[in-house]
């Protein structure tokens, strides 16, 4: 009951974050559905690894509930903008796509349920739905800040995915995509940092005047 | 076995610590000199044992590769191409490490002896390799490293044009070669070249011609030719001759590696060989004479050789399918050891094109001559070469090209073939070859090396270095040697002609005992004349010794004031072969004649440009682009695209995926 209640509830937030235009609130979402995230392990994991599912619970919680919004958050204060302005795709249009995406998560999550992958269809189907939600806003959107969200949200979507659909991974190769996914964060905030120094805006689809 | 090994070794560490000490040129060529003398010399031992003793060995690696395996074997086949391999890059070497001296902390020299070595490793392995992976990924290090060397000028637009050139024109064959061994693959179910058994007649065909078209543009093959003027004389001289010397003869270790792979010859491969050697040989020759550049002339003489050894091949393709078998033996013995007389005359001249350049700082013939006054070394050893590459006896040249001719003179006579037409092209082919290439050497080393100089350039020339006389002398005395010990050295190549045409060396060239010695007479007698024309020169100056000798100008019909640049050019000299094949060199004149009584300035130049080049693939290449430029919509430069399509794939994908399931 508990763990489809995290399911439904990561599938929300990834809906909210199709139709948000502001930038602040879209890192809060993503930032919530990180720390929720962070639960998994604890509801997953076997008992003998109590200590380590703790662990890896802290960590997540840590980083995608705490360091990840903080430093975005900074980074958007700096950059100085507040709303995604003319998106590539509309929002209602996002919405709709985004319910296909959702119908093309459940019949994915289905099949491969079908095959004994994962705890439940309805985990695999909100691991799903996020990976398509993050490529999503990566297409779809235009500041360089709502790609790294997108990135997050795709990246919510694998570690879902590694926890509830794989079975047996490792907590060491979670922790290393962690790791990874720190670094990156970290970069791209380099990033839009200096694109917006640069360019006076953080609109990515104009990064096309920089090829030779 | 484990020599080679060792040798393989050598080179990639000493290539590594080029790189590393890249910072000083000194070090950096000390390390790239010193690896590629000790692999040469610790190569050619168990090279030279394996062709005197005749026995094979191999060497299997596990290897984390799928399809991969590290296989790698030393049959006398790979030994006839790895002698010249492991002894042209040593002189080679020693030579570069002069000839590079005047561009120490202008180029980047630990970088050009890290491809030097790399290319030496890599062209090992590939005549080694026993699998078609490791085959392949030895062939694609050999071509990286080899464009890496010829655009060593890089600020040079010639350098970096005949870099893409060449670039795309080996990739091209790679394409080829790769489908090739995905086919070999599928037959055999395995890249091991061990396990290719027969194969279905026309599975057999479809490998033949991608081999050849695979192979044929790394070896040169007419009309595949047309990178090989362009990045030989772009490239250091001591990288041209290894690259025209060796490189290009790995496409030849291709074709005979193939030939053995897929067993009995049918009829249309040999004459498709000596189809292919027929127009390389004629045309790269005709080709050759219309060049004004040393270096380019001396690469269209590659194309004229490697028609020559494909005459060779085809032969003993003919000969193999006819059931001939002393035709068959004659026709691979006379490719393989041309295989090898190329690689010593043709990396001796291109090093005496080296130290021409480097003693004048031109390569252009008409800005040149009178050289053999001022650079007596390289002129001997030049002559040397020339005469040997225009298969003059009692050189190396004309052992090969003996064979070759004996055999298809077998071929023609009555118990010969039924349909003798490809030996008579052979028999035809070849004296016009060896013709025209002697009216184009007698034209390059007249020119360079005899009358006056020119210009101040040639005038001001000095002979270059021991450490790049010492590689010429070795190289020429190898032409001589392997001309004088023809008989041994068709006896060692006799287990390597047992790997080809399956007959037990012991049995080899039965019954061709009476040419062999026609063979050594004829070298004797020629060597005889020589012997006598030496002596006379040495009588001559000893006679002159207590007199007094004086110099003056050539009787001038009256004319007083002949000055050097009336003597004949490279142009004048070769006017009458390029009259003769107009039609096909299609050489444009430009000219403005002299007028009235007392002309003042006039002027001509004449221009060959490679007809192939301009006919053929610049039309060809001209069409492909417009076709492909509908669809550069799909490169835009917008990163969200760029991402939708990945998504969009795998995406795709995974529906397929789970809609299989």
């Amino acid at each position: 009951m508990g763990l489809d209640t995290l399911f439904v509830f990561l599938v929300l937030t990834s809906i909210v974050l199709l139709g948000s235009s502001l930038l602040n609130s879209s890192i809060r979402v993503v930032a919530l559905q990180g720390a929720v995230l962070s639960f998994l392990p604890l509801l997953v994991m076997e008992p003998t690894w109590a200590g380590r599912a703790v662990f890896l619970a802290a960590l997540t919680m840590g980083i995608k509930g705490i360091v990840f919004p903080v430093l975005l958050l900074r980074s958007l204060r700096e950059a100085n903008v507040r709303r995604e302005m003319q998106p590539l795709v509309g929002y209602s249009l996002s919405l709709a796509l985004g319910i296909a995406l959702l119908v093309l998560a459940f019949w994915l999550a289905g099949r491969l349920h079908g095959i004994g992958v994962g705890i439940s269809a309805l985990s695999l189907t909100a691991a799903f739905f996020m990976m398509f939600t993050g490529l999503f806003l990566i297409i779809a959107r235009r500041k360089a800040l709502t790609q790294v969200l997108g990135f997050l949200t795709l990246e919510n979507g694998i570690y879902a995915f590694g926890l509830t659909g794989v079975g047996h991974i490792h907590w060491l190769v979670e922790l290393g995509v962690l790791l990874d996914v720190f670094v990156a964060v970290f970069i791209m905030g380099i990033a839009i940092d200096h694109i917006s120094r640069e360019f006076d805006h953080i609109n990515v689809d104009e990064l096309d005047q920089l090829k030779g | 076995m484990s020599l080679v090994l060792i040798a393989i070794g050598l080179l990639m560490a000493s290539a590594l610590a080029a790189l590393l000490l890249s910072r000083d040129p000194r070090l950096a060529t000390i390390c790239g000199v010193g690896g590629a003398m000790l692999a040469g010399l610790a190569g050619l031992i168990p090279s030279l044992r394996i062709l005197l003793a005749g026995d094979n060995e191999s060497f299997v690696l596990a290897w984390c590769m799928p399809g991969g395996s590290f296989h790698i074997g030393l049959d006398a086949v790979s030994a006839v191409f790895l002698i010249p391999i492991f002894l042209l890059t040593a002189l080679a070497a020693l030579y570069g490490g002069t000839y590079l001296k005047p561009f120490w902390g202008k180029r980047a020299i630990g970088f050009s002896w890290f491809c030097f070595n790399l290319l030496t490793a890599c062209l090992i392995l590939v005549v080694v390799a026993r699998n078609g992976l490791l085959f392949l990924m030895a062939w694609e290090g050999m071509s990286l490293a080899s464009f890496f060397l010829v655009v060593f000028e890089n600020d040079k637009k010639d350098a970096r044009e005949a870099g893409w050139l060449y670039l795309v024109a080996t990739h091209l064959g790679t394409a080829f070669l790769l489908i090739f061994f995905a086919l070999l693959a599928r037959e055999a179910q395995s890249l091991d070249f061990d396990r290719i058994g027969a194969l279905a007649p026309g599975i057999a065909n479809a490998a033949f011609l991608l081999a050849v078209i695979g192979f044929g543009t790394k070896a040169g093959f007419l009309p595949l030719h047309v990178w090989l003027p362009e990045a030989h004389p772009a490239a250091p001289s001591h990288v041209s001759a290894v690259l025209s010397g060796v490189m290009i003869k790995t496409g030849i270790y291709g074709l005979v590696r193939t030939l053995i792979l897929l067993g009995h010859p049918p009829a249309w491969w040999g004459w498709t060989l000596v189809g292919i050697g027929l127009s390389s040989g004629i045309l790269g020759v005709v080709y050759a004479l219309a060049q004004h550049d040393l270096k380019r002339l001396l690469a269209y003489h590659s194309v004229e050789n490697i028609g020559i050894i494909a005459l060779g091949l085809g032969l003993g393709a003919l000969g193999l399918s006819t059931g001939h078998p002393l035709v068959a033996q004659l026709g691979f013995a006379g490719a393989l050891l041309h295989v090898v007389n190329h690689a010593l005359f043709k990396g001796l001249l291109f090093l005496g094109a080296g130290a021409v350049a480097h003693g004048t700082g031109t390569r252009d013939m008409d800005r040149l001559g009178g050289l053999a006054k001022t650079m007596p070394w390289t002129a001997l050893t030049f002559v040397i070469g020339a005469a040997a590459i225009a298969g003059l006896p009692p050189l190396n040249g004309f052992v090969s090209e003996f064979l070759m001719y004996y055999g298809a003179l077998l071929a023609c006579l009555p118990g010969g073939m039924t349909n003798p037409l490809p030996a008579v092209g052979v028999v035809t082919g070849l004296a016009l070859i060896g013709g025209l290439a002697a009216a184009c050497f007698a034209k390059a080393f007249g020119i360079v090396f005899l009358g006056e100089p020119r210009t101040d350039a040639a005038r001001s020339a000095h002979e270059c270095g021991l450490s790049m006389r010492l590689p010429m002398i070795i190289l020429a005395a190898a032409c001589i040697l392997i001309g004088f010990g023809a008989p041994w050295a068709v006896a060692a190549l006799k287990p390597a002609i047992a790997g080809l045409t399956s007959v037990p060396a012991a049995q080899i060239f039965g019954g061709a005992e009476r040419p062999m010695l026609l063979l050594m007479e004829l070298i004797i007698g020629f060597a005889a004349v020589a012997g006598v024309a030496v002596l006379l020169g040495v009588l001559q100056k000893r006679l002159l010794k207590n007199r007094s000798v004086r110099q003056a100008p050539t009787w001038d019909c009256g004319y007083a004031a002949p000055t050097p640049r009336m003597q004949y050019t490279a142009s004048s000299f070769a006017l009458w072969f390029v009259d003769a094949f107009r039609w096909i060199l299609r050489t444009e004149r430009r000219r403005s004649l002299p007028k009235g009584y007392f002309p003042d300035a006039a002027f001509m130049a004449t221009e060959t440009p490679d007809g192939f080049r301009e006919l053929v693939f610049r039309p060809v290449f001209t069409q492909i682009r417009w076709a492909l430029a509908s669809l550069r919509w799909i490169q835009h430069g917008r990163l969200q695209l760029y991402i939708l399509y990945i998504a969009a794939t795998l995406v795709a994908l995974l529906i397929w995926y789970a809609s299989c399931l």
